[in-house]
């Protein structure tokens, strides 16, 4: 079995965020960076995939600077057998068709039976590159998934949708599954598992080689939301905050009554 | 400029969101025609053409066939812009439709900004004004940043689609939402837990806080993803809406998805070491501290009170 799980490097959400100079993204300096979260859950379910049936290829994916390598050793030593890197400095300016189009490119020379993704990254949070790299191969997609299963060339899954409730759905390998939080509880990857990632293949190839299509979004601005203000911001020593807020919720609310 | 807005509809019900569409096709200024997989006897309130399927089991979640129906509608309305929720249903979608139309697709549009569209981005620490460079293109709506004043009115025209089953895709039912052992709904204060708390036996000190305010306690989704709490302690899109006096959220972020469930509180007091969370937008109080420190202290002075 031919599996491939879809990963993306993102910064930390609890960074703080400066636009860059050309005014279309962030800017990339001063960030700590990981795995997007949706896509831990992705591929802990390949290898979850990959144990239960033995005799498998597990690849994991990137497109990024060579930055993105750190993250890609991150999936190896969680258990994925080899990387593929595609290298771009600019991905950060292509959009979920564009990116879509360069994982469906390397995918279709494949024939991967499975392939996995997060539901959406942290960032960009777009939701499309699962299903449109579904829909360029003309595979079936099922996405947001709670709970997976396989046998015998079919998977069932779960959908979440709003309040809880999940639909059962099902569908036929080769297939696309985008994987939403909680589906599965990612491993750490253990520093034996650590070790043994640096020696597995993580190719690297230039972006140009894939001859990238042209992005049809364009952004034209980025920049923080406006505040709208009213809140009030409070600081200092915790003892006295909590004096503060008590006399806060004593004259605003009546939670103290 | 003219609209076809996706109406969504999930086992006997249209969803609500369809009055969102047709606030923001409004605020475009674009005339609009609507589709939906539903059914005859729950038809959203819309003067325009309606282009209905019948939900049966075989077609109500069938991407495929939504898909190809929604082609057939484009064929005949030549809309310039097609608009969903989104929502599991419409982020579903929508790619597919993108994809088959050569659209670029928008996701998540908060607002319309000099015409053009604006996307959050960073768990809205960001926010992005974009632009389809194609003739036709495919948008999906944050819930709730359309929601008009009045629900709009009217009986659409229906025009009926033939829907046959098939598809790569098998829909085998519903499962309902893990029953609620406790109802936050109905509770007059919550105090939640989000990840900043960092660890299991941290929950113990937002329960005692809940405790000193006679309240409940909640938790922020990757709380109870981690097994910390249980899922009917979640707050939010795919857990529970609630409204009580007071909301505390302690170490939350503030994502669009936990707000959904909590931004009509009467007062929030978040307590959070980033100034910057977006929690902040809509909180009244932000005390910028570890919850680590201030939560127990504020614990002990409330129950010496
Ligand atoms: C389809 C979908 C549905 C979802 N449904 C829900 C839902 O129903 N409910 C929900 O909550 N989420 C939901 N989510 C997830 C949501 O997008 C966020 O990932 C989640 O709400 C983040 O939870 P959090 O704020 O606890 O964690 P984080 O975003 O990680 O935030 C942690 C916060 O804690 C702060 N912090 C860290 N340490 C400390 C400290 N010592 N003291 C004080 N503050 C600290 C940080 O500054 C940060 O702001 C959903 C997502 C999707 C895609």
């Amino acid at each position: 079995m031919k599996i491939l799980v879809c990963i993306k490097q993102v910064p930390d959400m609890e960074s703080k965020f400066k636009v860059n100079a050309a005014g279309n993204w962030y800017e990339e300096t001063d960030l700590a960076w990981r795995m997007n979260e949706y896509d831990e859950y992705a591929v802990e379910q390949a290898v979850q995939l990959k144990t239960q049936v033995g005799d498998a290829d597990l690849c994991v994916l990137c497109i990024g600077s060579d930055r993105v390598k750190e993250t890609m050793k991150k999936a190896l030593a969680m258990g994925c057998d080899r990387g593929f890197h595609i290298a771009d400095d600019e991905s950060h300016l292509k959009d979920p068709f564009a990116i879509a189009s360069l994982i469906a490119g390397y995918a279709k020379e494949q024939s991967f039976d499975l392939i996995f993704t997060g539901m959406q990254s942290q960032d960009r949070g777009s939701a499309q590159v699962g299903v449109l790299v579904a829909e360029m191969l003309g595979i079936p997609s099922l996405t947001t998934l709670v709970e997976f299963s396989y046998a015998d060339g079919e998977i069932n899954a779960k959908r979440e949708l709003e309040g809880g409730i999940k639909a059962k759905v099902s569908c036929k390998t080769p297939a696309l599954v985008t994987c939403q939080l909680g589906l599965n509880t990612p491993r750490y990857p253990t520093l034996p598992n650590i070790m043994k990632a640096k020696k597995k293949e993580l190719l690297s190839t230039p972006v140009a080689e894939f001859n990238p299509v042209a992005a049809i979004l364009e952004t034209l601005q980025v920049a923080p939301p406006e505040k709208k203000g009213g809140g009030l911001i409070l600081e200092g020593d915790p003892a006295e905050l909590a004096d503060q807020l008590i006399k806060i919720l004593k004259e605003k609310t009546t939670a103290l009554a | 400029m003219k609209t076809l807005l996706i109406a969504e509809y999930r086992d006997g019900k249209l969803l609500g969101t369809s009055s969102e569409l047709i606030n923001f096709s409004a605020q475009l200024g674009a005339g609009s025609a609507m589709f939906l997989v539903g059914s005859e006897n729950a038809l959203p309130g819309y003067s325009g053409k309606l282009y209905l399927a019948e939900a049966t089991p075989a077609t109500e979640f069938n991407p495929g066939l939504h898909k190809q129906l929604i082609l057939e509608v484009i064929a005949k309305e030549q809309p310039q812009m097609v608009v969903l929720p989104h929502s599991s249903y419409g982020w579903d979608l929508a790619p597919r439709l993108a994809l088959a139309l050569n659209a670029a697709q928008i996701s998540e549009v908060v607002e319309i900004k000099d015409g053009t569209l604006v996307v959050p981005s960073c768990n809205a620490k960001l926010r992005r004004q974009v632009k389809a460079t194609t003739d036709i293109s495919v948008v999906t709506l944050q819930g709730g940043a359309f929601t008009p004043a009045d629900d709009p009115t009217g009986a659409p025209e229906v025009i009926k689609l033939e829907a046959t089953s098939g598809g790569d895709i098998q829909f085998k039912g519903y499962e309902a939402a893990a029953a609620t052992a406790v109802d936050l709904s109905k509770a007059e204060i919550i105090v939640s837990a989000g990840r900043g708390i960092g660890k299991p036996e941290n929950l113990q000190m937002i329960e005692n806080l809940a405790k000193a305010l006679k309240g409940e306690y909640g938790a922020s989704r990757p709380v109870v993803d981690a097994e910390w709490a249980e899922q009917s302690r979640q707050v939010g899109t795919t857990g529970q809406t609630v409204t009580p006096k007071l909301y505390v959220a302690c170490g939350i972020s503030g994502a669009i998805q936990h707000l959904a469930g909590m931004k009509k509180s009467e007062f929030v007091l978040a307590i959070n070491t980033d100034k910057d969370a977006p929690i902040g937008e809509i909180a009244d109080v932000l005390a910028v501290a570890d919850l680590k420190q201030l939560v127990p202290i504020l614990t002990e002075k409330l129950n010496a009170l």
